[in-house]
């Protein structure tokens, strides 16, 4: 497949500029690029210019109260004069299921009881179904577990010794080189490089898609210096926090200054952990909290983040309203998002719809309002997922501060490089169960993944 | 299942409560009743086997009402103009489908959302409605199209009115289109996820339309039977039956939100609505109290239904 010249405007911002983009058959192409950088736009092109081809979404696309087999063969379901035939429905499922070893999967089941990871296994056997000879991929892995992951790279390499090509678009460099041979940069949208990835380093990749806007690495153990010796104030205590079936006897404390970082596989109860101590989810055992106030920043940006139609002015002030006897004080709002704005480099003026913004401001704007929000306590659930590396390094910078100055702060997170980089000390969620929190230093990649799949020796 | 029978449950529990409040449960269990019962429900019913399909796909239709009255005017006035019973019913069945392919066509052309195009189409077919009629009832000459609908059908035999079966018939019918026709289950396909099902290849608008005709059929069979009642086309009648309708198919089970709901529920639901008045006439309760216990059930089943979802997913 050649695209040649391919542009897109929306309005007056130009989304795609004059890109060439080559895939061949059995082809692993990685597309690589910042958020706004075009990834997505390039996507929907080939999507609507180009037959047999399927694109499955970040958000998964499938209707939850269909069945397994119906989800599959939507839109070409067997039939005879409009008649469902459904053993044949069934039986076609049942053979696309078994090319990936999942016969387990009864095609009768509702989609909406499968796991995420089965259910992006349901979107590819669609694909597949489709015949198509071209899959994108638009961060496959972005809610899947690691164990998901090595799973998923299977079939895709299954799928590529078929002949099959797929463009998988991911912003994480490891499995990119895990999984592709090619790549594409793109930025704003232009295509900046192209080439095999055994020719290129990390370094290079980075400084093609950021430009020369920030040429440091913005990931690795940079930012955090401090040792974590016993600090006299404990900001939250919490003992023996259970929220059964996914949280079971939590404790642990949290100091001023401190970040403290919780690893785990998606699914181990780590959010249901922060949730409990929030309020969010009915729980026993003892939260103490010492004249502190608490903010959260959900994993979920859409759905509990933010409130995407109102402007980024309401969204970073909404827990404290500037008012006077009930009556916002509009020049206030103004000038304090301002203020936020510049602290976190947001692109965006205080009045715009916060849905217009690309991910990574957007997640700037949920992380600003627990600033303006003054808390004292910082609960953040995957604070940098599925933005772009810029914005991450904005986040990460700013986490940082905020533990200087003395704020307490718990980080959720996948992705054991953010955690290296941030966090004082490191617990790890199992099945429930929260392990010791032990200073970063005395953690290595390999005994972090081994706490988090490690049976119930927690 | 318990989501399956539990408007069951509900129906049950709403007869035998009057039939003890009444003290007679005889009188209020005997067959004369329950003919009086299934009369009353049998426009509800066919209504509710339409708006199933809207409300599953994720729509909604406010217009029925409206397309009652219009559908039992233009019935009458076919009637009255060309004495065939067999016109009358096909000229207000198709005016039923017409009102909703115009619905379906504002909803996919217009990108109006269902709410505001059939709001506006309540407005339009009621209009209509009494213009043709000339603000006034129009009166029909005697034909078997009014024995559709009577209480009591002069073959006893039937048992119950010619229009309580056909409701019967036609509901079990819809039951295996949606069930087990490709056209079916596209419907619950874009009640569930309308992206996915237009990222599959589904021609989304095109079915939509369809959804809205079909549905429009049952709303232009309820107005015929509505005349066939009335013994008359009245532009003014069924003000306000498309919350009934919707009622018995949330009752039923169905969610607004799309992907879920199903005939047999809605007929339940619409059950339920009419053995509550019956009990309340029975009981010699004023029309306002019948008023407020419906309003307090709907709400009641819906919020039960909720419960249970929350207790099954969390």
């Amino acid at each position: 497949m050649k695209l040649r010249g391919v542009s897109r405007r929306f309005g007056a911002t130009i989304a795609l500029d004059n890109v060439d983009f080559d895939v061949e058959p059995g082809e692993v192409h990685a597309l690589i690029g910042e958020n706004g950088a075009g990834k997505s736009t390039l996507l929907n092109v080939i999507a609507e210019t180009i037959p047999g081809v399927a694109h499955i979404h970040q958000e998964l696309s499938l209707c939850p109260h269909l069945t397994v087999a119906e989800n599959i063969l939507l839109g070409r379901e067997p039939a005879r004069r409009g008649f469902l035939l459904r053993d044949e429905l069934n039986a076609r499922a049942r053979t696309l299921l078994a090319e990936f070893d999942r016969t387990d999967i009864d095609p009768n089941t509702r989609v909406m009881h499968l796991s995420l990871a089965d259910q992006q296994i349901i979107e590819i056997c669609r694909a597949l179904a489709a015949d198509a000879s071209l899959i994108l991929m638009d961060e496959p892995t972005s809610s899947l577990q690691r164990a998901s992951v090595e799973h998923l790279f299977a079939i895709i390499r299954r799928l590529a010794a078929r002949g099959i090509a797929i463009v998988y678009v991911s912003h994480f460099l490891e499995e990119v080189r895990e999984i592709a041979v090619r790549y594409t940069v793109l930025r704003d949208g232009r295509n900046v490089i192209s080439g095999s990835l055994s020719e290129i380093t990390d370094d290079e990749l980075i400084r093609a898609m950021v430009g020369h806007r920030h040429p440091e690495r913005s990931e690795g153990p940079l930012l955090r210096t401090t040792s974590a010796t016993e600090r006299p104030f404990a900001a939250l205590r919490v003992t023996n926090l259970s929220a059964p079936p996914r949280l079971h006897h939590a404790s642990f404390e949290l100091h001023r200054g401190e970040i403290l970082g919780i690893a785990g596989l998606i699914g181990s109860g780590r959010t249901e952990m922060i949730r409990a101590i929030f309020g969010l989810t009915p729980s026993t055992g003892s939260i103490t909290v010492d004249r502190s106030r608490l903010g959260y920043l959900s994993e979920d940006r859409k759905g509990e983040g933010l409130a995407l139609q109102l402007s980024v002015a309401d969204n970073v002030t909404i827990t404290r309203f500037p008012s006077r006897l009930g009556w916002l004080d509009l020049e206030a709002q103004a000038a304090q998002t301002h203020e936020q704005i510049e602290r976190l480099r947001i692109k965006a003026l205080p009045q715009t719809r916060t849905f217009a913004l690309s991910g990574g401001n957007q997640q700037k704007v949920a992380l600003a309002r627990l600033l303006h929000q003054r808390c004292d306590v910082l609960l953040l659930d995957e604070p940098a997922r599925g933005i772009d590396i810029g914005a991450k390094s904005d986040i990460y910078r700013e986490i940082a501060n905020l533990a200087a100055s003395g704020k307490a702060i718990l980080v959720v997170s996948s992705y054991l490089p953010e955690l290296f980089a941030i966090c004082d000390r490191i617990a790890v969620m199992s099945r429930g169960r929260l392990g010791d929190a032990r200073p970063a230093s005395e953690w290595t990649p390999d005994s972090i993944l081994e706490a988090a799949i490690g049976s119930d020796a927690a | 299942m318990i989501k399956r029978i539990a408007p069951l449950i509900g129906l049950a529990a709403v007869i035998v409560l009057f039939a003890l409040l009444t003290g007679a449960p005889e009188r209020y269990l005997s067959a004369a009743n329950l003919r009086v019962v299934l009369a009353q429900t049998v426009i509800i019913a066919l209504g509710a086997i339409g708006m199933t399909l809207i409300i599953v796909s994720a729509g909604i239709d406010l217009s029925v009402g409206s397309a009652i009255a219009l559908t039992s005017v233009v019935t009458a006035l076919v009637l009255r103009d060309t004495s065939s019973p067999i016109l009358a019913l096909a000229a207000g069945v198709l005016t039923g489908c017409l009102i909703g392919i115009v619905n379906g066509l504002a909803i996919t052309l217009l990108r109006v959302v269902p709410f505001i195009a059939t709001l506006g189409m309540l407005g339009v077919a009621r209009g209509v409605a009494k213009w043709i009629a000339d603000q006034q009832t129009v009166n029909v000459p005697r034909t078997w199209l009014n024995e559709l609908a009577v209480t009591f059908p002069s073959r006893a035999w039937m048992l119950f009115a010619p229009a309580v079966w056909l409701t019967i018939v036609l509901a079990c019918a819809m039951i295996v289109v949606l069930r087990n026709t490709v056209f079916g289950r596209r419907v619950f396909a874009l009640g569930s996820n309308e992206a996915a099902a237009r990222a599959c290849g589904i021609h989304v608008d095109r079915l939509k339309v369809a959804i809205y005709a079909t549905a429009g059929l049952f709303f232009g069979l309820a107005g015929v039977t509505q005349m066939s009642r009335l013994r008359q086309g009245d532009p003014t009648v069924a003000v306000g039956v498309e919350l009934d309708v919707i009622a018995a198919v949330v009752i039923g089970g169905g969610s607004l939100r799309g992907g879920e709901g199903s005939i047999g529920g809605a007929m339940i639901g619409a059950l339920v609505m009419a053995f509550l008045r019956n009990g309340c006439q029975q009981m010699g309760w004023a029309n306002y109290v019948q008023e407020i216990i419906i309003g307090v059930v709907i709400v009641v089943a819906v919020a039960l239904d909720r419960y249970r979802a929350s207790r099954t997913t969390a």
